[in-house]
């Protein structure tokens, strides 16, 4: 059972709301493709992933950006159960996309560093501990319904 | 595998970083310990503080060490030799935290860099800062 401080709480949604969706969801999946390239294999049907470039100007590498990140405003909102808000969504990951949930971690990390890079110092090191740690335990549930 | 260009990056990048190595060494290592902090105790002998003096004097290290790395890539096994056997018989550090330095360096250098920290600048970084792991473990057994 994860436990939140009052002060956790507070810094993961003064994060989230700071954070743009429509320009941070985008970087973040395309940072993932472009540094990790083995990701690329979730997204045959994206069409041009070919380079850098192709990544950034890809619009379903966009629109699909800006998807996965609204869904973070669900564990947001309900800190107390991520697990159990993400429990559908992890079935579909695991049966029916079979995404290895090593690459969900990748996918966090590039968030980390593309928050980082439109946040500057405002992402200090206490701030991106809590923040961390709450990805940590969005990945954790997004793993949790593999067998 | 790095390219020819992303060599350069590596390297144009690493100078830039020299001249504020302490700044740049003593967050990253701060961030480390803050994020994780089981990493902490491979310090139990220095006073990591925030601003202290051995954080600051050991994150500078850290980061010549680095940009030493950056102007030899094709020689890193000869270059960190001593660096790796120090790594390997005297520190013993779970291989695994050298992950958790190296993404702390990458979120530190996105923090300073912003927008120039580019998806390509942060893949060439990243595979740099892995070769450099390997290299310092290499020893280990």
């Amino acid at each position: 059972m994860v436990e939140w401080s009052d002060s956790e709480c507070s810094t993961i949604a003064s994060v989230w709301c700071k954070i743009n969706v429509d320009e941070i969801g985008p970087q973040a999946l395309a940072r993932v493709l472009i540094v990790y390239p083995w990701t690329q294999r979730y997204f045959g049907a994206f069409g041009n992933l070919s380079s850098a470039a192709a990544i950034l100007g890809n619009p379903k590498v966009s629109e699909h950006g800006r998807t996965v990140l609204n869904a973070l405003d669900k564990a947001v909102k309900n800190l107390g159960n991520i697990k159990g808000t993400y429990s559908e969504l992890s079935q579909l990951h695991c049966d029916k996309l079979n995404v290895d949930p090593d690459n969900f971690r990748l996918l966090a990390d590039c968030l980390t560093i593309v928050v980082a890079s439109a946040f500057g110092s405002a992402l200090n090191p206490a701030v991106q501990a809590t923040w961390q740690k709450f990805l940590s335990v969005v990945v954790a549930a997004l793993s949790s319904r593999y067998f | 595998m790095l390219s020819n260009t992303e060599k350069e990056l590596i390297v144009q990048i690493w100078d830039k970083m020299l001249p504020v190595a302490e700044e740049i060494g003593s967050e990253a290592l701060l961030r480390m310990f803050t994020t994780f902090p089981k990493t902490k105790t491979y310090f139990s002998h220095l006073d990591i503080s925030p601003r202290s003096e051995h954080l600051r004097c050991h994150g500078k290290k850290i980061v010549q060490a680095l940009a030493e790395g950056a102007r030899n890539i094709s020689t890193l096994t000869t270059t960190l030799a001593p660096l790796s056997r120090f790594h390997a018989y005297q520190l013993r550090i779970h291989p695994t935290n050298f992950k958790l330095l190296n993404h702390c360096i990458l979120v530190t250098l996105a923090c300073h860099m912003g927008e120039n920290f580019t998806p390509v600048a942060h893949a060439a970084i990243d595979k740099f800062l892995s070769a450099f792991s390997a290299v310092l473990a290499e020893k280990f057994r």
